[in-house]
């Protein structure tokens, strides 16, 4: 494609992120904090290895709660590394004071969702912009103009004059977008980490703003961190894509070859789910159910398994599995919901995780009758094959599941993906 | 179904549209002057069909949804005439239009935790709207009916007595559209349902408003700005800019064949999965205070003849059928001499953009 100039000068990666980790604990109430008690722990960010060529676009695509703002945040050190290590020019990001920090963000910068929230609405689009040139210690008003003027030229915002006495509420959002990337482009670095760049605005002004970054890109040599929910937008502007799920990339790879072959389940719902505005092409019914899950509490094994339609035996099935399938049961069956609902019980329990289910208080036949029935509606849900026994428990039954563990990411033809449907090709992935 | 609207609809209408809009004006008045943020706006909805809204911020695609049902702010004034199976509802009194919304008029929102209450239980919402309407109806009734809508829009019954805060996003979008389908209301107003939420979800909510038509009976007027969703649920769609509806037909004729250049750009413009080029549409929507002469969109139309900055357009049947308004599709009979030269454009610069 002509927007993606091929500028890899092949001096090795710009970023190293190495097993990246940022976990944030639950603070709960007053008395688990008095009393030390462990409320939990959301990891954010889980485990995440990824390298950044200079001059590459590289996309971190997910829905909210997938973890791609927080480690775009990450690389700007905004937000502490738990484990791991971020390297940018022989220095590590995880490990930095905020003295440090300052400094490297004269190398990294970032470009916030909302340029509504990212603009002091007292500042000026002069002090604005201005303001990183005197963080950064240009304490001369001229010289701090001069680069001023220069950066909103670079941005389109010219005439000038027009612009630098503005506040934000003069300003369309296109422009108040630009003078977010003035701003972020006016100490001259080398990432940019654009969170949703072009999210809120219209239909008609996103165009213009990805062609300004395409633009500032290659007069400018940067580097660009590209998170977005928009497989669209990513699909046209990045060159590499890293797919998202519950803090862990599923699938990642060029571009080209994840949107024309993409071989994770999560990854093929995001692409078929995205509504064309073409009358003719129509969103498929098979959509994964049901929504991200709690980070504090992800799924046991494979994260998306509860949504997944490929799901198969091995993906790590669980007590919250068994809930969910009884209550799907519910809405087909009207008639029989009171009744079997007295015989099941309460289902609550079953929402913390675990590898056995323990449900039931009418007897062990009768809740027995009911997952039998439940198991006729839809006999090929995977969920069954990962059970490995059921046995009497007082008035109930306890369903004991096969454990399994997250899927680590595996070479499969030019990507790597994170799904037991893709077993090692026996290259073995080298994490670096 | 204690009400049971279809017989009516089929003796009083037999074809005859649910909602019948004409000539909708809502003005906002401020201190510069009035805001027309809907101006001139006819449509027509059948029963069970849904009417795509699509425009970008600003263009008073809300502005209608609301002026609709009756929930302007103060200091907003509605004029025309909207008939809701045959009766002016813009001339009704607060009580009876009160009674109106809801039973037969409803609205689902874009924002649904900001519309639950925290703290009422899902059944006590249910409760609540459903005795408004019906005040005879016993609990179990309501639940029985509750339970119904809930199931359709894959809500367990075991989650009927929880609070909001219980639920998903993807969820509580699913529970605002059981409450406004409760009472199974003849037309329903959904204002960006999907906005707020992710593209898996999106999808799910998108084939829910699809199944209305079959599972209620509604008609639907659906207000987005993304063309995709309305592409996927809608049966016609209404393209609206600068507070007037410029080009309306079936979702397959205007998307296929756009006849109005602001049509064909947004389209253009909008970045789907086989975008192969980035296309925009230079400068801003026009100040709704004192917006441009003749045609709104001629400043920013790359079609623009001499006639489009002097005179309105006129309302046309369109080629394919549906209506449009633009000087290239004519009347001929109405454009003066010379008046198909090319506009002169001011060159629009990044001081003008959106």
């Amino acid at each position: 494609m002509p927007t993606k100039p091929d500028t890899q000068t092949g001096t090795g990666p710009l970023v190293e992120v190495r097993h990246l980790s940022v976990h944030f604990q639950l603070r709960g109430g007053t008395m688990a904090r008095l009393f030390g008690r462990d409320i939990g722990t959301i990891k954010a960010v889980d485990g995440i290895d990824l390298d950044l060529q200079p001059g590459e676009v590289v996309g971190l695509v997910g829905e909210s709660g997938s973890g791609k703002s927080t480690l775009g945040r990450a690389l700007l050190g905004l937000v502490p590394a738990t484990t791991g290590s971020i390297r940018l020019q022989d220095q590590d990001i995880a490990r930095m004071s905020r003295r440090q920090l300052r400094e490297i963000r004269r190398v990294v910068q970032m470009v916030f969702q909302d340029p509504n929230a990212a603009l002091n609405p007292s500042m000026t689009v002069e002090q604005a912009v201005g303001d990183a040139l005197r963080v950064h210690g240009m304490r001369s008003a001229s010289r701090r103009r001069e680069g001023v003027v220069k950066a909103l030229e670079r941005v389109g915002l010219s005439p000038v004059e027009l612009f630098l006495n503005k506040y934000p509420r003069d300003l369309s959002g296109g422009q108040k977008q630009r003078v977010v990337m003035a701003r972020a482009i006016v100490l001259n670095p080398t990432l940019l980490v654009a969170d949703e760049p072009v999210s809120m605005l219209d239909m008609s002004v996103r165009a213009k703003i990805l062609q300004l970054m395409l633009d500032l890109k290659s007069e400018l040599g940067l580097t660009y961190i590209y998170i977005t929910h928009d497989l669209a937008t990513a699909k046209y502007f990045c060159d590499r894509v890293a797919i998202m799920y519950l803090g862990r990339v599923v699938e990642i790879g060029p571009t080209e070859e994840i949107f024309a072959q993409p071989r994770h389940p999560y990854t093929k719902a995001l692409l078929s789910a995205i509504p064309e505005p073409d009358p003719d092409k129509m969103v498929p019914r098979d959509l994964p159910r049901g929504e991200i899950p709690d980070a504090a509490d992800p799924p046991l094994g494979c994260a998306f398994h509860p949504r997944c339609p490929e799901a198969v035996r091995g993906c790590g099935w669980e007590s919250r599995d068994l809930r969910a399938l009884v209550e799907q049961h519910w809405l087909r069956t009207d008639m029989a919901y009171d009744e079997e609902q007295a015989v099941i019980g309460d289902l609550d329990h079953l929402d913390a995780p675990a590898t056995s289910a323990t449900l039931g208080t009418g007897g062990a036949g009768a809740v027995r009758a009911i997952l039998d029935r439940v198991r006729a509606e839809d006999p090929g849900e995977p969920l069954w094959s990962g059970v490995t026994s059921i046995e009497d428990a007082g008035p109930g039954v306890t369903v004991h599941f096969e454990p399994a563990e997250p899927p680590a990411l595996r070479r499969a033809g030019g990507v790597d993906v994170a799904c037991v449907l893709y077993p090692d090709e026996g290259t073995g992935r080298a994490s670096d | 179904m204690a009400i049971d609207l279809t017989d009516q609809v089929v003796d009083a209408s037999a074809g005859q549209p649910v909602i019948s809009a004409r000539d909708v004006r809502v003005w906002y008045g401020t201190t510069r002057g009035a805001i027309r943020a809907v101006d001139g706006v006819s449509f027509d909805l059948a029963p069970g069909e849904t009417l795509g809204l699509v425009g970008e911020s600003g263009c008073g695609k809300s502005t209608l949804g609301r002026g609709l049902m009756g929930l302007l702010p103060e200091g907003a004034k509605r004029d025309g005439q909207v008939l809701f199976r045959g009766r002016d509802i813009f001339s009704l009194s607060q009580k009876a239009s009160y009674q109106l919304r809801g039973s037969e008029l409803g609205m689902i929102f874009q924002e649904p935790l900001t519309r639950l209450n925290p703290l009422m239980r899902i059944s006590q919402h249910f409760e609540e709207t459903i005795k408004q309407h019906e005040p005879d109806l016993s609990k179990d009734d309501i639940r029985e009916r509750a339970l119904e809508v809930l199931r359709l829009m894959g809500i367990p019954p075991t989650r009927y007595r929880s609070y909001p805060h219980e639920f998903s996003g993807g969820m509580r979008q699913r529970l605002m559209i059981a409450l406004a389908l409760v009472l199974r209301p003849a037309f329903v107003v959904a204002d960006e349902p999907t906005t707020a939420l992710d593209v898996l979800v999106e999808a799910q909510i998108v084939q829910i408003l699809n199944d209305l038509r079959r599972n209620f009976q509604t008609s639907l007027l659906l207000i987005t700005h993304n063309v995709g969703i309305v592409a996927e649920a809608c049966d016609r769609v209404a393209v609206m800019y600068a507070g007037r509806i410029v080009e309306q037909g079936t979702v397959t004729e205007v998307f296929k064949h756009p006849q109005h250049p602001y049509t064909r750009e947004l389209l253009r413009s909008t970045i789907s999965l086989s975008t192969t080029g980035l296309n925009f549409i230079p400068g801003a929507p026009p100040d709704l205070v004192d917006p441009p002469d003749g045609c709104r969109f001629h400043p920013r139309c790359p079609e623009a003849m001499t006639v489009c900055a002097s005179k309105n357009p006129v309302d046309m049947e369109r080629p394919g059928g549906g209506r449009v308004e633009c000087w290239l599709i004519g009347p001929e009979s109405e454009i003066p001499a010379g008046g198909k030269q090319p506009l002169k454009q001011q060159e629009l610069t990044v001081a003008d953009e959106a």
